[in-house]
């Protein structure tokens, strides 16, 4: 009667359903644990084959390159300004090095830690996978927990890729040897990588409240540039704020305050407190933030 | 979770956020009230001194004595800064108050609200009041006594408070101990300074190790003819003019922040002073300066050169007299940045005191008369120091001498400062600092001295501060006025601690016409610069005459031991400022008019100066500088450097064309850099702690199953159901009901029952709460009120029961960058379970994707993502497929099969429920029929029974009229109407069997009695039933006009049942 029953591709839909077991109601045998739901590795290949983690991770690589060129095709006259890092750049890999985590620090990691943050859960709401996830079910908290696991391996993968790049290009243009600082501090041997070391340390330290921040972002709302944006825009803002002196002593509380605490890594002794102190406040922020993001997230009617 | 199963409900998770905040607030506020000083209450007093000689009235001395809680206590006497009163010392007063001392301010005579003339700290006047301040504090019974008239007391003050502390100890045997800021030794070698060493005449130049007679700048002799320190001077002086005669309250505004310190106009760091309103004009030109000082200085304000009487009574008012006497412990502390007083001033302090064998010790802080107060750390030194040879507590002060150094400019835009430390001070005797030579090479140059002496160097402005950089940055040389000698760029950098020491040939260009009342001698200032590299024009260009040929191709003389390296072309940038702001004027007392070259030693200002790796080090010498009065005469200088391996370079006056040689000896103390930084103990555990935390409850996330343990038993593989009990239906919704925030009540009363097998259609027109409905079963969104129950197991967010069920809710949800095969297998690989369970194959012909399935999702059409949504809900074969409008963007031969695999998907023993719109869809697909209006189950049963007990009949004949008449003889009859065909008959209370008795017995001609409506006019019937009774409230009476559809009232939330 209806033409459908000539569909030939209907047909291959019923063929298939021929062969479906039945169901037996009384031994429901689904061997469902919600605590192997979206495993590390899962969830890593979801990110990894995305674009935008492919180019961050890329830009990492590019980055250090493109600073030994920028070096290798500026003329040696340095500008009126004060000695500093950057001046002294290509004097080592260990010194090309910090001048590359340098220009990264106060604004492309803070960009790349937010969107792997900020971009976890909210883009899953805009793809409206969001729900699927849930449904599978994967527990609210360990969909968030395994989400916060992978932004964090991204990261520090996005960082370890630039530190590492950075050294290589170094040793190929600049050859090892000792990090020297504008003070006239100079560390060989041993002492170059170990500093380089807790330099990177207390940079990823300074990056953590970023990331909690934008992670509480990325599960109040869908759009995930919006979560991104705010979790850098605030970032910016508290830089602002930590230019104002008439704060006074409430600076000291701002997340970005100890931004720079890493550069206490190159002198001696090492100044501990502001890297420990710095430490401290940008992980508490990050542990509120994130303490937030599961309360949140927890009883969240998820309508995307 | 405890803390999440304690935050759980909506309400105590607020009030929850609400405490954290609140606490956290609360301690801020603590914090900040603990950290905040308690302003003592001091007594205000007045102490009455004799006048001194020459002084008949008794002098009323405006005092305050701020007592601490614990007395007797050791007693303290602050002193203010020049220009100020006993308000300027607040601060001190009550930081040292809060240390447990008592204290004793009190404006000098003639500042403040003190009678009197200033006799600048004079030890006739001044000095003699402070011993009978300490004479009076012997008989305060606050004040602890080392003996009868012999109180415990300190006296500190900083610049004229700083010399009355020093000679108030060298005079009074009673003090116990002295912090003395910012001062002078020698008031006549402070104002008058000429840093000039030995001077040889003609062009026979003087061996290397010659070179300078004197060890510090300091131990020039006084006599010298020093250059006038007009601007500072002058500044002071119009502190006091403008104050004037008892204008105490002048000076009432503000305090010191940064430390007593002199208090010149215009003084940026904001210590007190005259604010030059509402003044009344002085009659007197020196204000309330005594009168032989003010003749004095009226005649040095006129000549610019010292007099003799001003140098005598400039030495009654020098620390230089008494010092040697002093035998308490003394701590010295001179600001880095301090063109009035600066370093040697109190290198000669703390060596005359030294000899004496007296304790003394000396630190140099970033700050000064030219660039900010004390820092902290000093201010704690002093309080340490009194601490200790006062009260006896306390560890023994270290005697280590501490200095900053600024180092280049952080990001913040400020130095980064650093602390160096040695264990004893080394002064700046060239015999226990290590000295670098560091050759310098500059071609000889010609300086002018313009006629008027204007324009003029600008290198610092007393009370601005140094001119190192900012928007005058560029006037701190003038172009032709100055010449420049630099080192090669640095290697590594340098610290200079003191005061270099070179020698420089100076000879006259003789003019041809001589003005015979021209002044026979030069003045120059020479100035230690870090100097940029830069190309070899700007050198020619900028910085020296006309006739300097270039630096270029110059040979050094002599190796720095600092490293340099070879790079020619350098200069230095005209805007960099001079080291410490301090330049050292010289006065060569005759320079021969004829030309004739003299060699002269110089003295640079001492100084705590790095230059950086990178840049090179500098010597600049000038003609002008706004600081000193300018030589109106016209003259001109030809300057070059008179080294080891220039003697034969320098040629005399005429002959200097190319380069010329030097060196510089630079003091470089060294030290070992430390850090003042609080212990980062405290926060190292914190950190610790919190890492552990935030590790913990990650791991404990993980595991977390997010539902209590009895749920999740019930539904997994260890899960023991008998057998032989009926399992619990797969979804029972009772009472649903949804209330978004803000008050929208998206479901109001959903109920009904889907039994195993069954195909069932939720349907309802949009908006009527079928999405919001299935969302809740899904866990996805919480629900107001109602129950919901999936197998038995009532539902949460992410109940492990869902995993017996599958999903396809409100349109496709994919990673986009991903092809639909990635999409399914990362789906199945995300629920955990085996991929055998999966049914892939079946699902994947399911969606019938064909090659497309390997594309990327982002290129799928709206149809395509349907059916691989379709496909992922059945994976692993779920007891329940829940599909939301499944059929959308699907063409018919879709729809087609797609109806058919829910029939077939049913029929496996699984359960499918359905949302729909369309009432098509649902009657062609479902065996039941769930109805949704307005956020209410109006209806519920199977498909058939809809449709049949529908009242409407459609009576088909051939006399319409006849079947009218037949027909109104029935009560209970609705409505009558035409149809084609026949008529349509509401039969309402009629049976089918009465109605078609009546039509027979009225001899009607009937071909067909069927049900007229299908669905379709049930649904709406019941719509528009649904909408009434939610407007009337009533709902029975809702059901009665509706014609009686074959269900109970969704209001009680039980459905008619009809097995299929």
């Amino acid at each position: 009667m209806s033409p459908i029953h000539h569909d030939h591709s209907a047909d291959a839909v019923l063929a298939a359903m021929a062969h479906l077991p039945r169901a037996d109601p009384h031994a429901p045998t689904v061997p469902f644990r919600a605590d192997r739901t979206l495993p590390i590795r899962v969830e890593m290949a979801r990110q990894m084959k995305r674009r935008r983690t492919q180019i961050a991770l890329g830009f990492m690589v590019a980055l250090p390159l493109i600073l030994a060129g920028a070096f290798a095709l500026g003329s040696d006259n340095a500008g009126p300004s004060t000695s500093s890092f950057i001046d002294m750049a290509q004097s080592s890999a260990a010194n090309f090095a910090i001048v590359v985590l340098f220009f990264s620090s106060s604004f492309l990691l803070t960009v790349v830690v937010s969107l792997f943050f900020g971009d976890t859960v909210a883009s899953e709401a805009s793809w409206s996978s969001l729900k699927y996830l849930l449904a599978m079910p994967v527990p609210r908290l360990r969909l968030l927990r395994q989400k916060l696991v992978v932004a964090a391996i991204l990261s520090l993968a996005a960082i370890a890729t630039l530190v590492v790049v950075s050294v290589l290009v170094g040793l190929a243009a600049y050859g090892p040897g000792p990090l020297s600082t504008p003070t006239g501090d100079t560390f060989g041997g041993g002492a170059v990588w170990w500093r380089v070391a807790l330099v990177v340390v207390a940079m990823i330290s300074q990056l953590a409240w970023v990331a909690g921040l934008a992670f509480l972002m990325t599960v109040a709302t869908d759009i995930p540039l919006g979560a991104v944006g705010t979790a850098v825009l605030l970032s910016i803002v508290s830089q602002i704020l930590d230019q104002i002196t008439a704060l006074g002593a409430l600076r000291n509380w701002l997340p970005t305050h100890f931004s720079f605490a890493w550069s206490g890594a190159m002198v001696d002794p090492v100044n501990w407190f502001d890297i420990t102190r710095g430490a401290f406040q940008s992980i508490a922020y990050a542990a509120v933030f994130i303490t937030a993001a599961f309360l949140v997230f927890r009883r969240k009617d998820i309508t995307s | 979770m405890i803390l999440g199963r304690l935050l759980r409900s909506r309400p105590r998770r607020w009030v929850a956020v609400a405490s954290v905040v609140a606490i956290a607030i609360g301690a801020l506020v603590a914090v900040q009230v603990a950290t905040a000083p308690v302003a003592v209450q001091p007594d205000n007093l007045t102490v009455s001194v004799p006048g001194g000689p020459g002084e008949s009235e008794t002098i009323a001395l405006d005092a305050s004595l701020y007592v601490p809680t614990v007395t007797p206590a050791p007693a303290v006497i602050v002193a203010h800064g020049f220009g100020g009163s006993k308000k300027s010392v607040v601060d001190d007063a009550e930081r040292l108050v809060a240390a447990g001392f008592v204290v004793l301010t009190y404006s000098a005579r003639g500042f403040g609200n003190s009678t009197g003339r200033i006799a600048l700290d004079s030890l006739d006047y001044e000095v003699a009041d402070a011993r009978a301040l300490v004479d009076w504090l012997a008989k305060q019974p606050e004040v602890a006594q080392d003996g009868p008239n012999d109180p415990r007391v300190g006296v500190t003050g900083g610049s004229y408070g700083g010399a009355l502390s020093l000679m108030l100890a060298g005079t009074d045997p009673r003090v116990d101990a002295v912090a003395a800021v910012e001062t002078w030794n020698n008031l006549e070698q402070a104002l008058f300074p000429n840093n000039i060493g030995r001077v040889t005449v003609g062009s026979n130049p003087p061996s290397p190790s010659a070179a300078g007679v004197a060890p510090t700048p300091a131990f020039v002799p006084a006599a010298a003819d020093g250059v006038f320190k007009q601007a500072w001077t002058a500044a002071l002086m119009s502190s006091i003019l403008a104050a004037g005669p008892g204008a105490g309250t002048a000076n009432e505004n503000d305090a010191s922040p940064g430390g007593p310190a002199d208090n010149p106009p215009g003084n940026s760091s904001g210590r007190d002073g005259p604010n030059g309103s509402g003044i009344s004009p002085v009659a007197d030109a020196c204000g309330r300066l005594m009168p032989q000082l003010c003749a004095a200085y009226l005649q040095v304000a006129e000549s610019g050169r010292i007099s003799s009487a001003m140098t005598a009574l400039l030495t009654r008012s020098s620390p230089a007299q008494v010092v040697s006497k002093i035998t308490a412990p003394t701590l010295l502390l001179q600001g880095e940045q301090d063109t009035l007083f600066g370093l040697d001033q109190a290198d000669a302090n703390a060596r005359e005191i030294a000899a004496a064998g007296t304790p003394v010790a000396v630190g140099w802080y970033p700050g000064g008369h030219s660039g900010g107060g004390l820092d902290g750390q000093s201010q704690d030194r002093i309080t340490d120091w009194f601490r200790y040879y006062l009260a006896g507590h306390g560890s023994k002060p270290s005697r280590s001498f501490q200095y900053a150094v600024a180092g280049p400019v952080s990001q913040r835009g400020t130095p980064r400062v650093r602390t160096l430390e040695l264990p004893d001070y080394p002064g700046l005797d060239r015999t226990t600092t290590p000295e670098h030579s560091i050759g310098l090479r500059g071609p000889a140059q010609t300086i002018v001295n313009p006629p008027g002496g204007q324009p003029a160097a600008i290198t610092s402005l007393p009370g601005v501060g140094s001119l190192a950089s900012g928007a005058l940055g560029g006037l701190t040389a003038m172009p032709g006025q100055t010449a420049l000698f630099v080192s090669k760029i640095l290697a590594a950098p340098i610290v200079v601690t003191g005061s270099a020491t070179l020698r420089l040939n100076v000879a006259r260009i003789p003019t041809p016409s001589p003005d015979p009342h021209a002044d026979h001698s030069a003045v120059l200032f020479l100035s230690l610069v870090a100097a940029n590299p830069a190309s070899t024009n700007d050198v020619a260009g900028d910085t020296t005459g006309s006739d300097s040929s270039s630096g270029g191709g110059l040979t050094t003389g002599g190796a720095s031991p600092a490293g340099q390296s070879g790079l020619g072309g350098i200069a230095a940038m005209l805007g960099s400022g001079p080291a410490g702001g301090a330049v050292a004027p010289i006065r060569i007392p005759d320079l021969p008019a004829d030309g004739t070259p003299v060699t002269v030693t110089v003295h640079l200002p001492a100084v705590a100066f790095q230059v950086a790796a990178g840049k090179a080090l500098g010597v600049r010498v000038a003609t002008t500088d706004q600081g000193f009065p300018a030589s109106t005469f016209p003259a001109a200088y030809r300057v070059s450097l008179s080294g080891a391996g220039s003697g034969g370079a320098f040629t005399g006056a005429a002959g200097g064309i190319g380069a010329t040689t030097g060196n510089v000896l630079v003091p470089e103390a060294g030290g070992v850099r430390i850090n003042n930084d609080e212990s980062p103990v405290g926060w190292a555990i914190a950190l610790g702690a919190i890492l552990l935390l935030g590790f913990a409850a990650l791991v404990l996330v993980g595991r977390s199953r997010n539902e209590p343990r009895r749920r999740s038993r019930a539904t997994g593989a260890d899960s023991v159901i008998p057998s032989d009990a009926e399992p619990p239906p797969p979804l029972v919704v009772t009472g649903l009901k949804k209330v978004y925030p803000g008050g929208v009540t998206a479901v109001d009363d959903v109920s009904f029952t889907v039994r195993r097998g069954e195909v069932l259609g939720l349907l309802g027109p949009n908006g009527a709460g079928k999405t919001t409905t299935l969302r809740m079963v899904m866990g996805l969104i919480s629900s107001s009120a109602g129950d919901i129950r999936l197998f038995g197991e009532p539902v949460s967010p992410g109940t492990p029961v869902l995993a017996r069920v599958g999903s396809f809710v409100e349109g496709s949800g994919f990673l986009p960058h991903l092809s639909g095969k990635a999409n399914l297998d990362l789906y199945w690989r995300g629920t955990g379970r085996p991929a055998s369970d999966s049914y892939m194959a079946e699902a994947l012909a399911i969606a019938g994707l064909g090659d497309a399935i390997k594309r990327k999702v982002r290129t799928y059409s709206q149809g395509m993502r349907q059916r691989l949504a379709i496909a992922q809900a059945m994976l692993g074969l779920p007891d329940l497929l829940i599909l939301d409008e499944p059929t959308n963007g699907l063409d018919p031969p879709q729809i087609h099969a797609m109806r058919e695999v829910l029939r077939r998907y049913a029929a496996t023993g699984r359960t499918v429920v359905v949302s729909s719109h369309l009432l098509s869809e649902v009657e062609q697909t479902c065996s039941d029929v769930v109805i949704v209006s307005e956020g209410r189950t109006i209806a519920a049963g199977t498909v058939g029974e809809m449709v049949s007990h529908s009242s409407d009949l459609l009576v088909s004949t051939s006399e319409p009229d006849a079947a009218r008449h037949a027909l109104a003889r029935l009560t209970g009859l609705g409505e009558i109407e035409a149809a084609p065909g026949g008529i349509a008959v509401d039969r309402g209370t009629v049976s089918v069997t009465v109605l078609m008795r009546a039509l027979i017995d009225g001899d009607v001609p009937v071909t067909a009695i069927a049900p007229r409506n299908r669905l379709e006019e049930v649904f709406l019937d019941l719509i528009a039933a649904g909408s009434m009774r939610s407007k009337d409230g009533r709902a029975e009476e809702g059901h009665a006009e509706g014609g009686q559809p074959p269900h109970n009232s969704a209001a009680n939330g039980t459905a008619v049942r009809t097995s299929p």
